[in-house]
């Protein structure tokens, strides 16, 4: 079965044409084809998923693609086990998102053309997880960022998505350009593209005493690499577009801005780990480490602020995108990825749960809700399920893989451990300030009449609710060694054992942000005007972002504006003044020539012309059509042809 | 007197002259073909001539003269119809006036 991984990704992008070529007449309007390429890719994923658990070894399906050079290019699948991880977690989540989009899209105009840019997505993600090389994975990464832009702009008629679209596709190509970098880096000095290739090299030493710019060189590539991953996975500094990318609708910031796409980043140096790994002293995985922190904590204390449910998760997405990259960063490879894994399911079933909030209520600001939890009972249920496993409680998905994450952090660096323990308690404090908000009291707005959503919304959020209670108990470690960690591991890493004091510690940092939540929300006993006047500045600064659009809105876009308009002056005096000269003289030098040409060439062929004429017309008179006259001159040549040689 | 080849040619180039002379002044056709046999025939008096003090052995002179004669007679026949028939068409047989070819 694992030979036919060529077909994973195969289906959802055949889906795309068919959707493409027969828009609304396709089966359910191409809904179902969608979910039809989808649910065949996560069939044969389970299918390979179980091959590969039963014990089963990688595979590698690769052909060459073309030769460049001296350097021939190939075109390859791998199927490994992190790999199985990242099929079973796009496909299925995949597969309940577009299912759940039938009923969330219902009536939109635009409906069959949602449909074939999701399986455009799910096409193009499934490239990038399976892809064997770094060309192949690097064409994957641009494609999902295509389809992250087409789908954030989806409702392109409001300028703001226009713009969110524009920000999101800017943002993430500047990270873009750095792992392209590193990429050339990579293949310039081993001459080849392919994961195995380029390990098996980097293990042999290959790369060890290269410098560049006095740095060593892997650090240098492996750091590159990452900056697609900061782009992509939403990491201080580049950050700023994910909680914008919300405008898209909000099956799209499930699959897209939450599940997978964004946790691409996290795959990736996942996949390229080695390199990270070999770079002296692991100086690449402290960068990972320390921006994952940083990013972790920072996008937590902004998500305490926002009103915005769904920039709420945005947010939270971002924080733990940062938990997931520390944990790699901390030598938690296995831990990293238990985390992406799990906050995919719990994720992607928050962002469809406010969803369907959003649907039911028509606006995305908690402020105006409160009390759903009466109206739309399975929004609720399956929503706190979902909070409850963000938050990192026992003994849903979340506690698990954060878990592990605190663990590893602890053992490596107190300050990281430090911010991630923070991280985590602001986590379950804004999560359940949205709860208390949304779901609790009484409906703010008058004019709002929620109901539940229909059964094609709420049964996907029932599936993922159960996959985010179920998916952590692989984590659970059975003598000494979770099945997790069995299945998933990097050699040469060594998993810290796990530890009940740790966990009960981190069992009471997230019980401590929800009872604080609960204080100032719920009970109300710590007023949220108080708080905020005893924060004073620090209040100010969280709730800008940290200034970060500003600072970026003017140092790059004013820059860059600024640079234009001084190219577009240049442009208008010097090469418009360059351009018009040389058309001019272009013009004057026509009008010469055509004077030329009028009276000395055409004088000269009408001199020839007319001078053929008139000798013709001259000898005319010759030609008397008389015999005789012609009978005459040949007899008078003929006398003075004689007289000649007579007399000569 | 001795008549020798030059005075045969002398006759000769008179006979070519005088045939010229009618072939290039008359309108009348008839005349003309009349100018050509004399010029022919002051071709034929130089053959003759010269086979009988050249080479009188040879007859190639007197064969070529007899070839020459038959000629002219052919020739006169076609000559003479194509008169009559110009005369039946265009009722003249003068030369400056058969200018039907003439742009």
């Amino acid at each position: 079965m694992r030979d036919l991984a060529w077909l994973i990704p195969l289906f959802p992008l055949i889906a795309f044409a068919v959707i493409v070529a027969f828009g609304r007449r396709a089966p359910g309007q191409g809904a179902y084809v969608a979910i039809a390429g989808m649910g065949l890719a996560a069939l044969l994923s389970i299918g390979i998923f179980f091959e590969m658990l039963g014990g089963a070894a990688p595979v590698e399906l690769n052909t060459q693609w073309m030769v460049w050079g001296n350097y021939p290019l190939d075109i390859g699948l791998r199927v490994d086990h992190l790999t199985t991880i990242m099929l079973l977690v796009v496909t299925v989540v995949g597969s309940m998102i577009f299912t759940y989009s039938i009923g969330y899209m219902h009536g939109d105009p635009r409906y069959p053309r949602f449909f074939a840019y999701m399986s455009l997505f799910g096409f193009s993600m499934l490239l990038l997880v399976l892809a064997n090389n770094l060309l192949f994975l690097y064409a994957g990464w641009e494609l999902v960022g295509l389809c992250s832009y087409l789908l954030i702009g989806f409702y392109f008629e409001r300028p703001s998505a226009a713009r969110a679209s524009m920000k999101a596709f800017i943002t993430t190509r500047v990270g873009d350009f750095f792992m392209f970098l590193g990429i050339l880096l990579i293949f310039f000095n081993l001459g080849t593209f392919r994961f195995e290739e380029i390990f098996a090299k980097v293990h042999d030493g290959a790369l060890r005493d290269l410098t560049v710019g006095g740095l060593p060189l892997l650090t240098v590539a492996a750091v590159l690499l990452f900056g697609g991953a900061v782009g992509k996975s939403a990491q201080v500094p580049l950050h700023t577009w994910l909680p914008d990318a919300m405008e898209g609708p909000t099956p799209v910031s499930a699959l897209i801005h939450a599940a997978t796409m964004v946790a691409a980043g996290v795959y990736m140096v996942a996949r390229t780990y080695a390199l990270f790994f070999a770079s002296p002293e692991t100086g690449a995985l402290h960068v990972v480490a320390w921006i994952g922190g940083v990013t972790a904590l920072m996008a937590a204390t902004i998500a305490m602020l926002q009103d915005d449910i769904k920039r709420v998760l945005a947010y939270s997405t971002i924080s733990q995108l940062g938990l997931m990259m520390m944990g790699l960063g901390v030598l938690g490879y296995t831990a990293g990825m238990f985390h992406l894994m799990t906050h995919a399911f719990f994720k992607a079933l928050l962002f469809l749960g406010a969803g369907s909030v959003i649907h039911a209520m028509h606006t995305n600001d908690i402020k105006e809700m409160g009390g759903l939890a009466k109206a739309m009972p399975s929004t609720y249920w399956t929503f706190l399920i979902g909070t409850l496993a963000l938050s990192g409680i026992f003994p849903f998905a979340g506690f698990w893989s954060k878990d592990e994450i605190l663990l590893e952090a602890f053992h490596h660096n107190t300050i990281l451990f430090a911010m991630g323990a923070l991280t985590s308690f602001l986590t379950a404090f804004y999560m359940f300030r949205v709860i208390f908000y949304t779901f609790t009291g009484t409906l703010r707005s008058h004019d709002a009449h929620p109901h539940e959503s229909p059964n094609v919304m709420t049964r996907p959020l029932w599936v993922l609710a159960i996959f985010s209670i179920l998916v952590g108990w692989v984590g659970l470690p059975v003598g000494g060694e979770s099945r997790f960690h069995a299945f998933l591991r990097f050699d040469g890493v060594e998993a810290v054992p796990f530890s009940v004091g740790l966990a009960l510690v981190s069992l009471a940092i997230a019980g401590a942000g929800i009872l604080g939540a609960a204080a100032v929300y719920y009970w109300k006993v710590v007023p949220a005007s108080t708080l905020r006047a005893a924060a004073g500045p620090l209040f100010a600064l969280v709730s800008r972002k940290y200034y970060f659009d500003e600072v970026y809105g003017a140092v790059f876009v004013r820059g860059t504006l600024w640079i234009s308009r001084a190219m577009r002056t240049f442009d208008v005096y010097v090469i418009d003044a360059l351009v018009n000269l040389v058309g001019y003289a272009g013009v004057g030098l026509a009008r010469f020539y055509g004077v030329f040409d009028l009276y000395v060439v055409d004088g000269l062929v009408n001199l020839i012309g007319g001078v053929v004429g008139r000798v013709g017309g001259g000898l005319r008179y010759i030609q008397t059509g008389r015999a005789q006259n012609y009978l005459l001159a040949i007899a008078l040549g003929v006398i003075i042809l004689l007289a000649v040689g007579l007399f000569r | 007197m001795h008549v020798g080849l030059t005075h045969f040619l002398v006759v000769s180039s008179l006979l070519f002259c005088l045939g010229l002379y009618a072939m290039l002044t008359r309108r009348n056709v008839v005349a003309i073909l009349m100018g050509i046999e004399l010029m022919l025939n002051a071709a034929n008096i130089n053959l003759i001539a010269f086979n009988k003090y050249v080479a009188p052995a040879a007859l190639n002179g007197q064969v070529f003269a007899l070839v020459v004669i038959t000629l002219a007679a052919c020739e006169a026949g076609v000559g003479l119809a194509l008169v009559m028939s110009a005369y039946r068409n265009l009722e003249t047989i003068h030369v400056d006036e058969i200018n039907v070819m003439k742009w």
